[in-house]
């Protein structure tokens, strides 16, 4: 491994680079194209993943929503298009008798007009129990989220998203303790969360206590909706079908009846969402080392011509006393190191591209991209191939250069 | 130092085999000046080349410094050919893209000699042909003469035990071929065995002893008037 910094192994290449310059260089885009391609796709696939995973991140992703609606086939008595509403007992019955439940949510959602000093605007209100604070995680900027004690006692508070906060307090005033008016009540700010609203359901910025809900827009036992969460590895898709089963019968619907119950699924929805990011990447792996692999063919093309043009330097070499082991692995370093150098040059301009999509793309709110990167294992994993290749490819021209006899090298004109 | 019996080599044409050497017997001792004549095509440089062991015979046997030469792989024989013999070709061989001095440094470089002693030896070998000032200059920028000077610089650097000329000569002028042969005769003077190929009468004169070659077979094996005045030959 000497050989490696010995300084005359670099300025034999050197040489025989500088006298190849023009083709050098153009097989040496090859490969810098390839390993730039795939730093950059993989990094605008992960910029991609990241924002999804900050839209979701904080929700139970693996999730359905279930609402009422009209039903679509008479049964048992009932005729058709007999409006259904779920109730409390439903989700109870949900969350007991479906298999692989996590949480079942039931949420209520009206429209209300608030208003705050000289402040006014016309916005979703929320009833809701403190669970939902579990499966969307609300990021409370100060306060805090609806609690048991707010549910038992149908306290007059209310919790707002940061959207809400704008419109209707001046920057930088503390929300927390100051009443609001939803529809000529009184209600006390307990907290203030900063999520952008994400998911499905209707939208809405304020949230009050579930009961209190209730009891102000007069809902007895019903529900708007109820969000069903299953665990982790649950499949969310037969959740579904479960729950609207059961749903149907509770309600003595038609079995078959696929309108009495109307559902958003967001796991599939997301499950898709990430097959397509998953298919993204595998298709830039496939096309980044497709182009890698070409590249470094060509660079063992290149080498294979040049030894074709050196045969008689090389024959020379060998009267004076080169073994055929080091003309051998001259070729091969000479492989690698132009394979590397090519690489480490995709490398720096990927990641300097990734740069500039990270300053056009990657900020503000509607950010398509977040942080687009690349791993460090990922990129050396590329660049170990990468060397790999190089190496294996110029064994090629380098068992050629030797096969020549020297007698029929030196005769090469 | 070179001992040759019966050496046969063919090479195939097609179907058949051209019979080059036809059974040769040589022996050059140590120091000795001999010079190989004949007409083109007569087998000179098939026979220096199995000397040189850039090729190999067929039938016969080869000795070498006492070593004898058989079912050498490429390894072994670019060792040999490294530490006992020094090339100098008709159309000089050097590499285009190195100077005089990188030129003849390259054997001590694969013998393994650290860089700054290469530097050191290859100067006083450019000094002795006469080239030091030319020492940075490609071969491009130089005269034939001056080129052939340089590459036996280099055939002598590694301090071989034999050179081995091919028509050293044949792309020069008179002037520079004499000064070329003089510089060989000085190495010979050193004690140097050197092992020409010719086809010019004088330069074979310039020797001590003229093998002559026709049709792969040794017709006549002369001391000269020069070489009859050598110690090899009283
Ligand atoms: N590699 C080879 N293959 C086939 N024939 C060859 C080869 N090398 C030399 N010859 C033939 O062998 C004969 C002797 O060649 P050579 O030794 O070069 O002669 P000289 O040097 O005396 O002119 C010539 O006829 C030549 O064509
Ligand atoms: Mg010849």
């Amino acid at each position: 491994m000497k050989f490696i910094f010995d300084r005359d192994t670099w300025q034999e290449i050197y040489g025989s680079i500088r006298k190849n310059k023009l083709r050098t260089g153009i097989t040496i885009i090859g490969v810098m194209w390839g390993i730039f391609l795939l730093v950059v796709l993989l990094g605008a696939a992960r910029g991609m993943e990241n924002n999804f995973n900050k839209m979701f991140g904080d929700f139970a992703t693996n999730s359905v929503f279930i609402w009422g609606q009209s039903t679509s086939k008479p049964f048992k008595g009932f005729q058709e298009g007999k409006r259904i509403r779920l109730k409390i007992s439903d989700a109870n019955y949900v969350r007991s008798e479906i298999k692989g439940i996590e949480f079942v949510v039931p949420r209520n959602q009206s429209q209300g007009f608030v208003v705050n000093k000289f402040k006014s605007l016309t916005t979703g209100v929320y009833g809701d129990f403190p669970l939902l604070d579990k499966v969307q995680k609300k990021n409370l900027v100060y306060g805090r989220f609806i609690n048991e004690n707010d549910i038992k006692e149908k306290k007059k508070v209310c919790v707002i998203n940061d959207d809400i906060y704008k419109q209707l307090f001046d920057k930088g005033e503390y929300p927390i303790g100051t009443y609001i008016k939803i529809n000529d009540i009184n209600y006390l700010i307990i907290g203030h969360y900063k999520n952008k609203r994400m998911g499905g359901g209707p939208q809405g910025g304020i949230h009050i206590p579930f009961t209190t809900f209730q009891q102000v827009y007069n809902q007895g036992e019903n529900i708007g909706w109820i969000m069903v969460t299953a665990k982790p590895n649950v499949n969310i898709v037969q959740v579904e079908a479960d729950a609207k089963l059961l749903l149907n019968n509770l309600h003595k619907v038609h079995p078959k009846d696929g309108r009495a119950f109307g559902s958003f699924n967001l796991g599939d929805r997301i499950k898709k969402i990430t097959g397509f990011l998953t298919g993204m990447q595998f298709l830039t792996w496939f096309v980044g080392i497709a182009t890698l692999i070409a590249g470094v063919f060509a660079i063992g093309n290149i080498l294979l011509i040049t030894v074709k043009e050196r045969t008689k330097e090389i024959g020379i070499r060998r009267a004076l006393g080169a073994k055929p082991g080091e003309i051998r692995r001259q070729i091969v370093l000479e492989s690698v190191f132009l394979t590397m150098i090519a690489g480490a040059l995709g490398i720096i301009f990927g990641g300097f591209v990734l740069m500039i999509i990270d300053t056009m793309w990657g900020h503000g709110e509607g950010a398509a991209l977040v942080n687009p990167t690349v791993n460090i294992p990922v990129i050396l994993i590329a660049f170990i191939t990468l060397i790999v290749l190089g190496t294996l490819i110029g064994l090629i021209p380098a068992q050629i250069a030797v096969s020549v006899r020297p007698i029929e090298a030196l005769r090469d004109e | 130092m070179i001992k040759i019996k019966k050496l046969h080599k063919s090479y195939p044409v097609g179907k058949d085999f051209l019979h080059v050497l036809k059974g040769i017997d040589l022996h050059i001792k140590e120091g000795e000046f001999v010079s190989i004549m004949g007409s083109s095509g007569s087998g000179k440089s098939t026979l220096l080349n199995i000397v040189g062991l850039l090729d190999i015979h067929d039938e016969g046997s080869y000795y070498l410094n006492g070593q004898k030469i058989e079912s050498l792989d490429e390894k072994k024989a670019a060792i040999l050919r490294n530490k006992f013999l020094g090339f100098v070709f008709q159309s000089f061989n050097l590499i285009s893209y190195k100077t005089a001095l990188e030129n003849v440094a390259l054997p001590l470089y694969y013998k393994g000699i650290g860089r700054k002693e290469r530097q050191e030896i290859a100067l006083n070998y450019l000094d002795k042909v006469g080239l030091k000032d030319w020492a940075k200059h490609l071969p491009n920028e130089l005269s034939g003469g001056q080129k052939q000077r340089v590459a036996i610089a280099r055939a002598l650097v590694a301090n071989p035990k034999v050179v081995l000329a091919d028509e050293p000569t044949g792309a020069l002028d008179s002037t520079t071929t004499d000064s070329v042969m003089e510089l060989l005769k000085d190495i010979n003077d050193e004690g140097m065995t050197v092992f020409v190929i010719t086809h010019e009468q004088e330069v074979a004169d310039q020797t001590d002893r003229i093998v002559t070659l026709k049709d792969g077979v040794i017709i006549s094996d002369e001391i000269t008037e020069k070489g009859k005045k050598t110690k090899h030959y009283v």
